[in-house]
């Protein structure tokens, strides 16, 4: 077992029984304010090897009795040690207001966007989260957006986070663990290519629309109109083609996407097939409306609708 | 969250190119204070290394490879082993340091480099101060503290990019932020009695006086302006004609030098003394032994011995600056009853030298027969009348240096006189000797104390007489008697260098009290004066535990002081509130204090009411309080402002 396992392995023992030293804490609410019951501060490896350089100068000046270096060293130590002071005060107060998260499929990093605020600036602030660091400065309210890796639709809670900084000089580092009570939702990952929705009453439908014409406006000709819809006295006065928009429901376009029709797959399958035409009929800029075991979701068309939707595959059992 | 404790580089791999500017000022810096003391060439070399690097990778960006490094290496190696015969040591140790810095600076690219060597250039400004800790050098090796500490803290990932000397403003605040503390722990550090490894003897920077004289030698110390040392009397200051201190007598002259004779010690010197003066003394460092008195001392100073003939030598040498307290005679019969030995010796001179001299001796002594007066008399009137003069570059001198001087050149300094007069008068049979030291100086008025330069170094004869002991008589007083009334500068006339001249020397002068004060309480702060520390507080020896427990005391309390700003947060308090309190505080002086229940309107219409005359004001005052509080959800900083400036501005007059 490597060296680097051990100490996995240690630091989890740690955390789990001493809560206390190690701040595994259980999630917290936000707004988080940082203090300074929960910042830690250490010398940083260059901040040891430095103090050992300050110790060296001192001994060295004392032993050759010379007051100018001696005064120096008092200097820098006594500037290292403010150094540390800094750096403390940097996170001290430093305040959490709230997250908020983009939306993301399962497998795609998820930016997630945390509001800091500060009564006086702060600078050089790291943020760690996972894997990834993120520099900021803040300067009385600061978002900073990471990205965190999703694996799985559903509910995924923000890992522990660690605050940290070296400023001003990389002697010291000091850091604080945030725990947020927050989860974001990842969406499911729609399938790559499948059939489309089977429709059984688009004939129908569009017979009885035909009926009722009911003529609202005036558009520009696109490809696929039919020609019985084109005004051609108003086209002629104008430089191309129009066509007579009716105000129909638009049924003809309507999905009732349901999730009962889909047999014979399982349930990730049918979510993914789901999230799949979901994508399709945004992007055809169609209506549609969704069936789930936990939930109807009515006819409705649109970002805020699609993003419904898709959240309500997403928590799917 | 594994390996938090690594320090993660992924953004910074690769530093930026201020901070390799900094990195490069910081350099400069440290190579530039040490320039007094490497090679001109190696000095030349190392900052054309340094600009080449920084040219490189400004336009040509990239490492210096591989192959270039270990060449250089070895061309700094054996040029600092060509120039000092060997590799350590203080002065072939520094110039090698410089050397690997500007080395490293070929290969600094990642920040842990640029840390690195920011560090050791840390190091190397406290190392330049080993070799001159003035006051000047001290502030100028401080302000090579900034670039270095900017080097770090640029390279922090902060998202400001100010400009350069703004970027260094912070690292000076923070410097002026530690000093505090930094003096703090100066003077309480526990000095070292003794050192811990090796001996402090340095290398003499200045020759200070010499052990022996040779006039025909040109004595660099006569041009050499650097302070000797200060002198501090109880009481006012003898006059400048009488200021002579003395240093070393010289007994044997072989015609050419003069060498001092070790006499013998004495607890106290042979002196009769009418009227004494007591002073202290703070001796520039010279690497030997003897310590400047005035005139004649009457016993030696503490860790040093006095010898009959009034020479005081310190036990060790003076390889710092040296304290102490003295007393001289100036009114004195000096060893009124001279043995015969020493009679003799002070009568020896070499044979087959300076013919023409003991003629001259031998014509005065028939002359005036036994009046040694007479003859003294004589000698100073030649020096006087017959063309002599001054000048500290006068013509060589041949094989009867004496003669040649007496009786062709008749130009000298002030050791051609002294030595040319004792010869005579010993030649004549008086008992003579030469004294060298200093005469003169600066008397700082405000600092009450007395400069003695290098250049203030002087010879002079002491002639032993019947009756009144050794006698001093300067002859270069009666060639040039302003050397000895105004001081050497005056009486070298224009031989000295520009800034010697006229209102410069005397600024330099003036400027000298803060020297005087460095020296004092930072250089001469040893572990003598620091156990003398408490005194004031009736602890007259503060051991080294007492030391270390009053600094740990001191830095406990600055921390907790570091502490308190750390934690302090601004008041959230509302200034908006905050300036309604004021105007209250203002209100109830004159009279119309606030009640409990009454809200900021009705207490407001009330003080109008009670202060008539004011009741514009306050209506104002009233309504911009009002409106900032309900106008609107976010009052306006503008109208804020204001409301504050009215309360700042509001004078309440009292009622009648």
């Amino acid at each position: 077992m490597s060296v680097r396992a051990q100490w996995q392995r240690l630091q989890h023992w740690a955390e789990r029984r001493l809560p206390a030293l190690t701040r595994h804490r259980r999630q917290e609410d936000l707004p988080i304010e940082l203090h300074r019951r929960r910042i830690y501060i250490v010398p940083t490896g260059f901040g040891m090897a430095f103090t050992l350089l300050l110790l060296v100068m001192m001994v060295g000046s004392l032993n050759y009795s010379n007051n100018a270096g001696l005064l120096l060293t008092c200097l820098l130590g006594a500037a290292t040690s403010i150094s540390m002071l800094v750096a403390f005060r940097t996170l001290n107060g430093l305040r959490i207001r709230g997250v908020r998260a983009g939306h993301a499929v399962a497998g795609e990093p998820i930016d997630v966007t945390f509001d800091f605020e500060a009564r006086h600036a702060r600078q050089a602030v790291r943020l760690d989260i996972g894997e990834a660091t993120q520099a900021f400065d803040v300067k009385e309210r600061t978002d900073v957006t990471v990205s965190i890796p999703t694996e799985h639709r559903g509910w995924l809670s923000i890992p522990r986070l660690r605050v940290w900084t070296t400023w001003p000089m990389g002697l010291f580092r000091a850091w604080s663990w945030v725990n947020p009570h927050y989860a974001v939702l990842v969406w499911p990952r729609p399938e790559i290519t499948g059939p489309g929705p089977t429709l059984p009453l688009e004939d129908h439908r569009r017979q009885r629309l035909h009926v009722g014409e009911d003529l609202a406006s005036l558009r520009d000709y696109r490809s696929g109109d039919s020609m019985r819809h084109v005004a051609w006295k108003a086209s002629a006065r104008h430089e191309n083609l129009l066509v007579k928009d009716y105000e129909q429901p638009q049924a003809n376009q309507e999905w009732r996407l349901d999730w009962r029709h889909l047999r014979g797959l399982d349930n990730e399958a049918r979510i993914a097939r789901l999230a799949r035409w979901l994508g399709d009929a945004l992007a055809q800029g169609r209506q549609w409306s969704l069936w789930l075991p936990s939930e109807a979701i009515g006819i409705g068309g649109g970002p805020s609708h699609y993003a419904r939707c898709m959240s309500a595959l997403a928590v799917l059992p | 969250m594994t390996s938090w404790w690594r320090t993660k580089h992924h953004a910074y791999e690769r530093i930026n190119d201020r901070t390799f500017d900094l990195l490069c000022i910081t350099s400069a810096f440290v190579l530039a204070v040490h320039a007094g003391h490497l090679a001109i060439w190696l000095t030349l070399a190392l900052f054309v290394a340094l600009g080449l690097r920084w040219w490189q990778r400004r336009y040509r960006p990239g490492r210096v490879p591989g192959w270039l490094k270990v060449p250089m290496l070895a061309f700094l190696v054996g040029a600092v082993v060509l120039d000092y015969g060997n590799l350590f040591g203080r002065e072939p140790g520094s110039a090698l340091a410089a050397g690997l810095l500007v080395l490293k600076l070929s290969e600094s690219e990642a920040p842990r480099d640029a840390r690195v060597a920011a560090a050791f250039a840390c190091f190397l400004l406290m190392a330049a101060l080993l070799f001159g800790q003035g006051m000047v050098a001290t502030l100028v090796v401080a302000l090579g503290l900034l670039p270095a500490l900017t080097t770090w803290r640029s390279l922090e990932p902060t998202q400001t990019s100010p400009t350069l000397p703004r970027q260094l403003l912070p690292a000076l605040g923070l410097l002026v932020a530690s000093m505090p503390l930094a003096l703090t722990a100066f003077v309480l550090v526990p000095r070292l009695s003794t050192p811990l490894w090796g001996n402090n003897s340095q290398s003499a920077a200045h020759t200070g006086l010499s052990d022996h004289m040779s006039p025909n030698e040109f004595n660099e110390l006569l041009t050499d302006d650097t302070a000797a040392m200060r002198v501090s009397f109880d009481g006012p200051p003898p006059p400048q004609d009488q200021r002579y201190f003395r240093a070393f007598v010289m007994w044997n002259y072989d015609g050419h030098d003069w060498q001092r004779s070790e006499q013998p010690v004495s607890t106290s010197i042979p002196v009769e003394a009418a009227r004494t003066i007591s002073y202290h003394i703070s001796l520039e460092p010279t690497h030997q032994h003897v310590l400047p008195t005035l005139d004649v001392p009457l016993a030696a100073p503490l860790q040093s011995q006095a010898h009959t003939d009034g020479e005081v030598l310190a036990d060790k040498p003076v390889d710092e600056v040296r304290e102490y307290e003295l007393r001289s005679a100036v009114n004195y019969r000096f060893q009124p009853n001279l043995d015969i030995a020493t009679r003799m010796h002070a009568l020896q001179l070499p044979d087959g030298f300076d013919p023409r001299t003991h003629a001259l001796a031998e014509q005065w002594r028939q002359r005036y027969g036994h009046d040694n007066a007479a003859i003294i008399r004589a000698a100073l009137n030649m020096f006087h009348n017959d063309g002599f003069s001054y000048t500290l570059l006068p013509a060589p001198l041949g094989r009867d240096a004496v003669d040649d001087f007496l009786f062709n050149t008749h130009e000298g300094f002030c050791e051609h006189y002294a030595s040319a007069f004792t010869v005579l008068m010993r030649a004549a049979g008086i008992p003579a000797r030469v004294v060298t030291g200093f005469q003169g100086g600066f008397w700082n008025k405000i600092g009450q104390y007395l400069l003695v330069r290098n250049a203030d170094a002087h010879a002079w004869s002491e002639v032993w007489l019947e009756g009144r002991g050794w006698v001093r008589i300067d002859p270069t007083a009666a060639v040039r008697p302003q050397r000895i009334s105004q001081g050497a500068a005056s009486a070298a006339g224009n031989q000295l260098p520009w800034y010697q001249e006229g209102f410069l020397e005397s600024m330099r002068n003036q400027w000298d009290i803060v020297n005087r004060w460095w020296n004092q309480s930072v250089i001469g702060f040893d572990a003598l004066r620091q156990r003398g520390l408490l005194t004031p507080f009736g602890i007259r020896d503060a051991d080294i535990g007492l030391l270390t427990r009053l600094l740990v005391i001191c830095i406990t309390a600055f921390g907790a002081l570091g502490l308190a700003w750390a934690l302090w947060r601004r008041p959230e308090g509302d200034p908006a509130l905050a300036a309604l309190r004021s105007l209250e505080r203002k209100l109830a002086h004159a009279g119309v204090v606030r009640r409990r229940s009454e809200g900021p309107q009705h207490f407001l219409r009330r003080a109008s009411r009670a202060l008539p005359g004011q009741r514009v004001e306050l209506d104002h005052l009233m309504r911009c309080y009002i409106e900032l509080r309900y106008a609107t959800v976010e009052p306006s900083t503008e109208s804020l402002r204001t409301f504050r400036q009215a309360v700042r501005n509001f004078h309440p007059r009292r009622m009648v």
